[in-house]
């Protein structure tokens, strides 16, 4: 059995946590969170491309590190452990797995070394309103090449280069990558819950666009690119997570209440326990998607569905019981709490809300055990 | 990362698949699963692996062991696990208090126990909670007192109670109260005994669930030579701990009905519109939340695992198991049954979907979240032992034992 990161992966992760340590406290979530017009931490894109990061899963052919999935894995957690306020999944977890997975020689060797570089950020665009996107409800439209539609919201819409757009054609759902550049690409950018990511209302007229993958596969396309970054998310949602336990740890160790540091009452006490079982199932899941994206086992559909529903969880249980154990301070702007309070809400929801992951979870598990009995 | 065997470690496992394909039994006796008839195929089982040396593998060679790894231990309980053993009576004998006997008896007491123990012979039991101490066991009151004849024996007196086996145990380890003038934790003493003694008086709990796993055990002027003595008088708490070391290892997680059982039955019942209750969506979610826990309490178990394999203390991550799995274990079974609506109440077997599984959970859940550490205490031990967060405050602490409120 050998169901843990190897002593070089552990490294890296350390290494990670001291760069990102120097380079992104909270202060940079904040300053992005609190500056108008302001969409990401430029400074520190920089930076981290120049560790080497954006591309440590593309291939060395490609312009990255040619390392696997799970160095990109110790990685997210360390990312979502400083809230880094920078656009890495959009990027990384979307937009390079999509085209490593589904591109042509022509795209990946077009995008892939950018990606590696810093000079490409990706978004991905599937969202149009209100509640789930199907086949059924799908607007936006590709006639001859041209994409029209509106996309709300996008996440690093506004500052994308690059974006993967979810359309039909001819009735037919497909995945186009669209060159943001484009005159005919209107950005709007529109406010939410966690300000230190940014994202954008987009409206397509007649935008040239090119097709990832086979027509006709769109949503097919989405769901493999989204078990990818879903397992990756977790791991940013497992950093959160215990960081969050840390925090409340802290706290609780130091504020007195009737003549005794508030860790010491079981109602304490018992809250932090509860995070701690929820922050360690979260990890034990997001391990299982690790070995599963890294290996393209066939449980991944499977196993990211579990590693994106025990994360969820876990963030956002160990970000709101931080605050609670906080107190008064814990409500303020000033205190750091909200700020994992808001990423757990960005992070839940970017690649589809934990209630459609059961949904599939459920599915698959009905298929598999149907498939086991008969 | 991977879930592959070392190739020592698969060296192992085929030694140990050959050795349970000749010798392992290939169909159940009937077995009653709150441990009843089936004494006579585990103590025959219990001896065969003796005597291939797999009953207590980690134990040294010279005790009857293999001088194994904990690694090997698990390989061997999972190629185990694939045939239809009998129950094992024998575990918290030999998970707990044999240990504790080879850690403080001397030399002639522990020639005399271990193999016998070991081979299944003989069977143990732990003699701890009381009706007064069940989460604190240092509080104690059946109590021993020397005889005034200057022989040094002792005489104890008092009961203890949810004593796993002792219907069919032959000795066993007890803590008692040697001095109630000092706080409790400083006035224990371990002793091991014999559980045949005509003093000792043990009668069947009958529990909620119908069942009698467990016992009272009532001494009356049980007369025990001093040298039965396990540690120093007025050492019982720190021998206790060496016990106890083992017992969130021994009492295992949850067994009985899970998520796939659940939508099995979900699948087979009509749902709110007539539809399969596999298709209500309030039934999905709950079966996604279960599926997701006991993932993650596997991997967990992997990674408990993996650190064994590479020669590592295993991080405090294991003691997440039983919180998680007791708590769902009762979850999932009144959610199944409140899938059956009216009918729901029925728990004949020849009638209940999955022949009554998860009414047997549902009335067993209960004395599961309370075993082995109950739900709050096993919170209590991952904030103080694996948070590091302050232990409660004691406010018998420094008080003589015999002066301590007590409430029934």
């Amino acid at each position: 059995m050998n169901f843990d990161f190897s002593d070089d992966q552990k490294f890296l992760k350390s290494e990670a946590r001291k760069f990102l340590e120097a380079n992104c406290p909270t202060t940079s979530a904040r300053k992005v969170l609190e500056e108008e017009g302001k969409a990401f931490d430029e400074g520190l894109w920089k930076a981290v491309a120049g560790q080497g990061w954006l591309g440590a899963a593309i291939p060395e052919e490609h312009g990255g590190l040619g390392l696997g999935h799970l160095e990109l894995c110790v990685i997210a957690e360390e990312l979502g452990r400083a809230v880094a306020p920078i656009p890495f999944a959009s990027t990384v977890y979307f937009l390079a797995e999509a085209i490593m997975i589904a591109g042509t020689d022509e795209q990946k060797a077009d995008l892939l070394p950018k990606i590696a570089a810093g000079e490409v950020i990706g978004a991905v665009a599937t969202s149009e309103g209100p509640g789930v996107v199907t086949a059924g409800n799908l607007q936006a439209t590709v006639t001859d090449g041209k994409l029209s539609g509106t996309k709300v919201p996008v996440t690093d819409g506004d500052i994308a280069n690059v974006a993967l757009v979810l359309a039909k054609e001819n009735g037919k759902a497909g995945l186009y990558i669209v060159d943001m550049a484009d005159p005919s690409v209107t950005k709007e950018a529109v406010k939410t819950l966690d300000p230190s990511r940014d994202a954008a209302k987009l409206v397509f007229k007649s935008t040239p666009v090119r097709r990832l993958g086979a027509a006709g596969e769109g949503f097919e396309l989405v769901e493999r690119i989204f078990d990818r970054a879903a397992v990756l998310l977790s791991f940013e949602q497992t950093g959160g997570a215990d960081r969050c336990l840390e925090m409340a740890k802290e706290y609780a160790l130091e504020r007195y209440a009737f003549g005794r540091v508030i860790a010491s009452y079981q109602a304490i006490k018992h809250k932090l326990a509860d995070m701690y079982v929820k922050n360690e199932l979260a990890r034990s899941n997001a391990y299982y998607g690790a070995w599963a994206l890294n290996t393209d086992a066939p449980e991944l559909p499977v196993a990211a569905s579990a590693a994106r529903i025990a994360a969820s969880e876990a963030f956002w249980f160990a970000s709101k019981e931080n605050i609670q154990t906080h107190g008064g301070i814990g409500f303020t702007w000033e205190m750091d709490c909200h700020l994992f309070y808001r990423r757990s809400r960005q992070l839940s929801l970017v690649a589809g809300a934990p209630r459609v992951w059961k949904e599939r979870l459920v599915s698959h598990l009905e298929r598999r055990n149907a498939a086991a009995a008969a | 990362m991977d879930f592959n065997d070392t190739p020592e470690e698969a060296a192992y496992r085929s030694q140990v698949r050959t050795w349970l394909e000749a010798n392992a039994p290939k169909k159940r006796d009937g077995s009653d699963p709150e441990g009843g008839d089936s004494m006579a195929a585990s103590k025959a089982w219990q001896a065969k692996k003796a005597a291939a040396g797999y009953a207590c593998i980690t134990w040294p060679k010279e005790w009857g062991g293999q001088g194994g790894t904990p690694v090997q231990n698990v390989i061997f309980g999972q190629e185990e696990a694939k045939y239809p053993i009998p129950p094992n009576p024998f575990q918290i004998g030999l998970g707990m208090c044999v240990p504790t006997v080879m850690t403080f008896a001397d030399d002639e007491t522990k020639k005399r126990f271990v193999g016998p123990a070991l081979r299944g012979e003989e069977i143990w039991s732990q003699l701890f909670s009381e009706p007064s101490g069940g989460s604190d066991v240092a509080a104690s009151r059946t109590k021993a007192e020397r005889v005034p004849d200057g022989s040094g024996d002792w005489l104890i007196n008092g009961q203890k109670v949810w004593t796993t086996g002792a219907q069919f145990s032959d000795y066993g380890i007890v803590i008692v109260r040697t001095n109630p003038d000092v706080p409790k934790h400083k006035g224990l003493t371990m002793f091991w005994l014999d559980l045949k003694d005509p003093g000792v008086e043990v009668k069947p709990i009958h529990q909620m669930s119908g069942g009698s796993g467990f016992n009272e055990v009532f001494f009356t002027d049980v007369r025990v030579k001093d040298s039965q003595r396990l540690g120093a008088e007025g050492e019982g708490w720190k021998v206790s701990l060496v016990t106890l070391m083992n017992e969130r290892l021994a009492v295992g997680g949850a067994t009985g009905a899970g998520w796939s059982q659940f939508l099995e039955t979900a699948r087979n019942t009509p749902g709110l519109d007539g539809a399969s209750a596999l298709q209500d969506q309030a039934v999905r979610e709950k079966l996604a939340d279960w599926y997701v826990q006991a993932e993650g309490l596997k991997h967990t178990r992997n990674r408990t695992m993996t650190a064994l394999s590479r020669g590592q203390t295993p991080g405090p991550e294991s003691s997440i198991g039983k919180i998680v799995s007791a708590v769902q274990m009762q979850e999932l079974a009144n959610t199944a049954i409140e899938m059956l609506d009216q009918y729901g109440i029925i728990n004949d077997g020849d009638l209940a979907p999955q022949d009554a599984a998860f009414h047997w959970s549902l009335m067993f859940a209960p004395g599961l979240r309370i075993a082995g550490g109950t739900d709050e205490i096993l919170r209590n031990i991952i904030a103080e032992r694996v948070l590091g967060l302050p232990g409660d405050i004691r406010v018998d602490k420094d008080v003589a034992f015999k002066d301590m409120p007590t409430g029934r």
